[in-house]
């Protein structure tokens, strides 16, 4: 992974700049998402009332995260669905080859799952000589071109159909090209389903797990879901373990605003709640239903009052679907399991602040993003906070990395910065300075240069507004 | 005559010192009495951003203590504004002086919001017709809830025409260090903008921030649009004052 | 120390701070509407992700499934032989045209079948969803999970008088939120997609069609 070396953001961001197919694709999918949700929230007072509501269940689920989870655990096992917990993605993958391998599973079906990305499950199983397909229709085409999801929601939103058209012509055995959607759909659909029908073992991911009742729900509008949990003898599901909550009555308002904030739709095609393996006298439905529980620093960021709130999430993806950063450079220039806004804070959070720095710096912290979460997460204050953990090492921290990415150059700036401006009498010095001869400087200056790329060189005025009203000798103080 | 603080900000104060004195003159054009203290700065929200608190407190504290009395103090920026009305009091959680901080932080406005929903001004257009384009400061909108106020003033003058801009609510690409820590995605933020801005086929684009303008208007001069810039209070002032 | 317990220790250290935040589920409850206007908003909220509707009556419903099932050549459907709605269809159905599968056996004896030449599922619904539009099913013993799922079209039988205003007060009315079977679950629609360039497509991994028999009971 990313061991000691820093991902420079800036440096894949301009790459993505430079592609215009890139930009394009990314920039009608966001505008079309933005409309969307927007259409689902006609009346903002029943949109707070909801955010409200939504925030509020899972803070609650926070607050009483260890003991939600441990019922969760008692009411799954009651029903016959196993429990596992692994500290790390490694745990994680290693508990899951043992069940895999323990059945002789030579292949298996997934479900979309973000968590089972962060583990790089696929990678981890293909090397164990297990065969893991994505079936969900985007996953399933960026698998074929062996990428990563450019969206937690749509994962292969950065490609467009012509692009789809010429991948599967040259990949699918007999397909031929073809530009039609619902042509490309069925070749998928073809392959796949006998896939489902040869699957050894099915794995998904969670959206909500629910306490009182021992249930995963899972919310998905093709089916894959539904067919990798049900049609497979064996179905494991991963979770973060933030998933949790209390009760389904309160699963109703997340999921309600779930749907909306991610793509805009009022209701999924399907609403899935598992609570049981194949129970007594069923015909069908898996014999085995495990579920893995990861911490993966979750825990750590537990630990801090105002970074849990990240863990509030519900992976709506309606953060990116607004961000002006991510509609420009798209998901994969994040170099992270989680792209934008939500990525910007999580990211630097499980892998280290100073590791992550570039990330922190690649917002305007123009706020979109808080504005349309479904549950409030203040996703600039955080940037702001873990911009400052990245450059300081405050005692009560618990944050991975802490004061890793400081460097003497920076704090230097800061310090002289303040020094002047917090002194009236330089602060003025300066301000005659720059009005007298800032337009002398050259374009090419230090810092002066990335903004004249794109724009002229900024000009003060002849005299600043505090010498004006000096000079007007009106009523100072 | 009552009397109000004005708080220039930095950017104002060096490159749009018209639009501090047009909004100084629009306080008393409504009667107030504007008090400007010597020896403000900046708000402190630069070094805040970016992690660096210690020293952001330090040159807000020298901002706070120019303003002593318990009048409104106003700004024309939505950024600073929102930093000293809503990142203050956050600034300055535990800190000795934080209640004082706090009651500071209660008296802040920016300068739209306090002639709309303080003084509830009513202005008589006196300029000739003319089509603008509003772009809204993603701080004035998120931090302060901006939404009405600037627009609602500009719907007031009879020969402006408001030409809507599309995505309004989307950032400029300035957001402070931002642009020239990320420049390349700031530069294509503002490509976009400005060129948003050309298509409504205004002459002016308006705005309640400093930041905002100098970005755009970077962009436009570089691409030697006819499309310029001002601060609404410059052109709120211009259009209202008998000359 | 196993990792369940340094996960809980962790995770205990830090719990339990300040006040619980309070629910207001207002807005949740704010959705009601009249048996009628129920039906309307379903239908609506379905057809809008292409749900196809049969009207019916209590008595004669079978009859519009069976002509349904004629009129589209379809060489069989199945179903669950026990079920209440499964075996009512069954008890009426002449031989000839469409022929009736009875999901009676374990999936692992019937895999490939279900898979390859079965054209049709029929079920039973335990209530609808006003707001949104969608159908509550709970499969088991009688109702096999797959039949709603593998079959390229899903006729489903819903009473309107079963219709619920919203998910939030279906749950409650159906006593979910309490216990559940092994499965439950919600559909609005056909199987969709819309990951290649945002278009809407249908039928990608589950029916390609959803066709609800909507029997008008409420008078």
């Amino acid at each position: 992974m990313h061991a000691d070396t820093d991902i420079l953001f800036r440096d894949s961001a301009s790459k993505a700049l430079l592609d215009p197919q890139l930009r394009a694709n990314f920039r009608r999918a966001m505008d079309g998402l933005m409309a969307k949700r927007k259409a689902q929230f006609p009346d903002p007072q029943d949109l707070q009332e909801l955010r409200e509501l939504s925030t509020a269940i899972r803070s609650r689920s926070l607050l009483n995260l260890p003991t939600l989870l441990e019922q969760l655990e008692t009411n799954l096992t009651r029903n016959g669905i196993q429990v596992h917990w692994a500290e790390t993605c490694d745990e994680a993958n290693q508990l899951i080859l043992g069940l895999l391998q323990a059945r002789g599973a030579k292949t298996l079906v997934k479900g979309k799952s973000m968590v089972s990305e962060e583990m790089h499950l696929n990678a981890f199983l293909e090397a164990h000589g297990i065969e893991a397909l994505e079936s969900d229709l985007g996953e399933y085409i960026i698998q074929l071109d062996d990428e990563t999801p450019s969206h937690i929601i749509m994962p292969a939103i950065h490609k467009n159909k012509d692009q789809i058209a010429r991948q599967f012509s040259q990949k699918i055995k007999d397909a031929k090209y073809t530009e039609d959607v619902d042509e490309l759909t069925a070749m998928a659909r073809k392959v796949l389903r006998q896939k489902f029908l040869d699957a050894d073992a099915g794995i998904s991911g969670v959206n909500f797990a629910v306490a009182e009742t021992g249930t995963l729900c899972l919310v998905e509008n093709e089916g894959n879901g539904r067919m990798s949990t049900h049609v497979p003898p064996l179905h494991i599901a991963v979770m973060g373990l933030e998933k949790v909550v209390a009760n389904l009555e309160e699963v109703a308002p997340l999921y309600a605003i779930l749907t909306r904030s991610a793509t805009g739709q009022a209701v999924s095609t399907y609403f899935n709640l598992i609570t049981g393996p194949r129970g007594e006298g069923e015909l069908d439905g898996p014999q085995e239903v495990h579920l893995v529980i990861l911490d993966n620093g979750r825990s750590r960021i537990y630990a801090d009052p105002q970074l849990q709130a990240t863990l509030r999430c519900i992976r709506c993806g309606a953060c990116m679907n607004h961000c002006p950063v991510y509609t420009r450079v798209g998901g994969h220039a994040y170099e992270a399991v989680y792209p934008g806004p939500i990525g910007k804070i999580l990211t630097p959070q499980m892998e280290g602040v100073g590791v992550r720095h570039d990330l922190l710096h690649g917002s305007s912290l123009c706020g979109a993003c808080s504005e349309v979460c479904p549950v409030q997460i203040p996703i600039p204050d955080i940037i702001v906070r873990l911009r400052r953990e990245a450059t300081h090492t405050d005692a009560t921290s618990s944050v991975m990395g802490k004061g890793s990415g400081r460097t003497n150059t920076e704090d230097w700036a800061w310090r002289i910065w303040a020094g002047v401006l917090k002194r009236p009498a330089l602060y003025r010095l300066a301000t005659w300075f720059a009005t007298r001869f800032g337009r002398a400087l050259p374009g090419s200056a230090p810092l002066l240069k990335h903004w004249t790329a794109h724009r002229t060189k900024p000009v003060p005025a002849k005299r600043s507004l505090s010498e004006r009203m000096r000079a007007e000798g009106g009523p100072h103080v | 005559m009552k009397k109000v603080y004005f708080y220039g900000t930095c950017l104002v104060d060096l490159f749009f010192p018209d639009a501090g004195m047009a909004g100084i003159q629009l306080l008393r054009q409504a009667g107030l009495e504007v008090v400007f203290p010597e020896g403000q700065t900046c708000c402190g929200q630069p070094a805040y951003n970016c992690g660096y608190w210690e020293e952001a407190r330090a040159v807000a504290r020298a901002q706070v203590a120019l303003f002593p009395d318990d009048l409104p103090v106003i700004l024309p920026s939505g950024s600073c504004a929102g930093m000293m009305k809503v990142h203050y009091p956050e600034l300055f959680h535990g800190e000795p002086d934080e209640s004082q901080v706090r009651a500071f932080s209660g008296r802040v406005y920016e300068l739209t919001q306090f002639l709309v929903d303080v003084l509830h001004v009513q202005l008589k257009d006196l300029g000739a017709p003319v089509k603008v384009t509003w772009h809204s400061s993603c701080h004035a909108l998120r931090d302060l809830g901006l939404k009405v106020e600037p627009q609602s003033l500009l719907g007031q003058l009879e020969n402006v025409e408001v030409a809507p801009l599309a995505r309004e609510y989307e950032c400029c690409g300035f957001g402070g260090t931002f642009s020239v820590r990320q420049p390349e995605i700031s530069g294509a933020m503002v490509c976009d903008k400005s060129a948003d801005a050309e298509a409504t086929g205004a002459s002016v684009l308006l705005s309640t921030d400093g930041g905002c303008l100098l970005n755009v208007n970077g962009a436009l001069e570089a691409k030697q649009s006819q499309l310029r810039v001002q601060h609404i209070a410059e052109f709120l002032w211009e259009r209202t004052h008998a000359r | 120390m196993s990792s369940r317990s340094a996960i809980l220790e962790r995770l205990r250290a830090t719990a339990g701070g300040g006040p619980l935040p309070t629910l207001n589920p207002a807005v949740m409850e704010r959705r009601h509407w009249s048996a009628p206007e129920r039906v309307v908003r379903l239908r609506k909220g379905m057809e809008a992700v292409h749900t196809e509707f049969l009207e019916a009556k209590p008595a004669t419903w079978p009859d519009v499934v069976r002509t349904f099932c004629e009129s589209e050549g379809l060489k069989n459907l199945l179903l669950g032989p026990t079920s209440e709605a499964g075996g009512a269809l069954a008890a009426t159905w002449a031989p000839g045209g469409t022929q009736l599968v009875a999901y009676d056996r374990p999936v692992e004896a019937f895999k490939t079948e279900l898979f390859t030449s079965i054209e049709a599922g029929f079920t039973g619904t335990v209530g609808g969803i006003a707001e949104t539009g969608g159908l509550l099913l709970m499969p088991g013993p009688q109702e096999p999970r797959l039949l709603s799922l593998v079959p390229p079209i899903h006729l489903a039988l819903l009473r309107a008088a079963t219709i619920q205003d919203s998910f939030w007060s279906a749950v409650q009315a159906l006593g979910w939120t309490r216990s559940l079977p092994p499965n439950a679950l919600m559909i609005s629609g056909p199987s969709k997609t819309a990951d290649i360039e945002q278009t809407l497509a249908y039928g990608v991994h589950g029916p390609k069609r959803l066709v609800v028999v909507l029997v008008d009971d409420l008078t």
